[in-house]
């Protein structure tokens, strides 16, 4: 059942990604040439939601379907990690103008190419597993 | 009806649909929004390295691969049921920018003329579609999230990693797009 789950959610975000055009490779390099207000407004407008959401559903002690007090957990803090790593994927975002959701989405929306990009996404998952010791974080 | 929700979205309802992935997934599936662990979990379940680092139990985790092969479904379903034929609407000055840069075609959500597999031969769709993929593999796995769950879920959490991540994002996607990619297409 969980998994079927997922797979809807995992469904309705990828109809929403389409629909919102933040998948789109023109749209990126609008928001990074601060030529609209779009993706700023998608993505501030998403966090001010996100946040109110955790703050209620923390409020009232919510519990998950499974039962389960729903307490997320913030990611651990690794500054040179969060910094370097973020300029990294900041600099692919901005070639490939997909993030790693709109990747799916794009796929889905028959650009067969972008399978590549995963591919090479996942390559690149796989060097930095190879290098990761000898990085600071 | 339809035809208004086939129009692409605007930023003030597609912001808040995003947003509500979070309280979504976090009632029904109790997991933290985010996208860019599917990459090491896909890595994981097709055994491709033998680094330490794809050594861990990913079934536990195949609820993200099921989420992210929903997104892939959900795009299809959408572009079927919903289908828009417009093009993206862009600024006036994004437009003028990228015909700067020689991009002058606007069909659809990219341009074909950089993505597309008669152009893999060449330097720079290589580098956009194989590079591009490369480093958003390996930006996301060193800073721990992506868009989703360090802008999103991150920023929604009050974290101060998260908060640090964005600022990289926006450092990596500024110098890519105002000097990176006039330097790649001239």
């Amino acid at each position: 059942m969980k998994h079927l789950y997922a797979l809807i959610l995992g469904a309705l975000f990828g109809g929403i990604l389409v629909k919102a055009e933040v998948l789109s490779w023109f749209r990126i390099q609008e928001m990074f040439w601060f030529e609209s207000f779009h993706m700023y407004g998608v993505i501030g407008s998403a966090v001010v939601v996100g946040a109110i959401s955790v703050f209620i559903l923390r409020r009232l002690g919510t519990k998950s379907i499974s039962g389960a007090l729903i307490n997320p957990a913030p990611k651990a803090f690794n500054k040179t990690g969060n910094l370097f790593g973020g300029i990294i994927f900041g600099l692919g975002w901005a070639l490939t103008g997909a993030c790693p959701g709109p990747l799916y989405a794009l796929v889905g929306s028959g650009y067969g190419i972008m399978i590549l990009t995963i591919l090479a996404a996942m390559l690149g998952v796989v060097a930095y597993g190879a290098v990761r010791e000898k990085l600071p974080h | 009806m339809i035809e208004t929700i086939s129009h692409p979205w605007p930023w003030y309802i597609a912001g808040p649909a995003i947003g509500l992935m979070v309280p979504l997934l976090l009632i029904v599936l109790n997991k933290s929004f985010g996208v860019s662990s599917s990459l090491r979990h896909l890595c994981a379940m097709c055994s491709v390295s033998k680094n330490d680092y794809f050594h861990y139990n990913w079934k536990k985790e195949s609820w993200n691969i099921l989420f992210v092969f929903g997104i892939f479904l959900g795009a299809v379903a959408v572009n079927y049921f919903l289908p828009y034929d417009g093009v993206v609407e862009l600024s006036r000055g994004a437009t003028e920018k990228l015909a700067g840069l020689g991009i002058t075609e606007h069909f659809g959500l990219l341009p074909e003329q950089l993505f597309s597999l008669e152009h893999i031969g060449e330097l720079r769709t290589l580098v956009i579609v194989i590079v591009g993929g490369f480093l958003v593999g390996f930006g996301t796995r060193y800073a721990g999230g992506c868009t989703s769950g360090h802008a999103i879920m991150g920023l929604s959490l009050l974290s101060l990693g998260s908060l640090v991540a964005v600022v990289g994002f926006f450092l990596g996607g500024l110098l890519m797009s105002w000097f990176g990619l006039p330097l790649l297409l001239s």
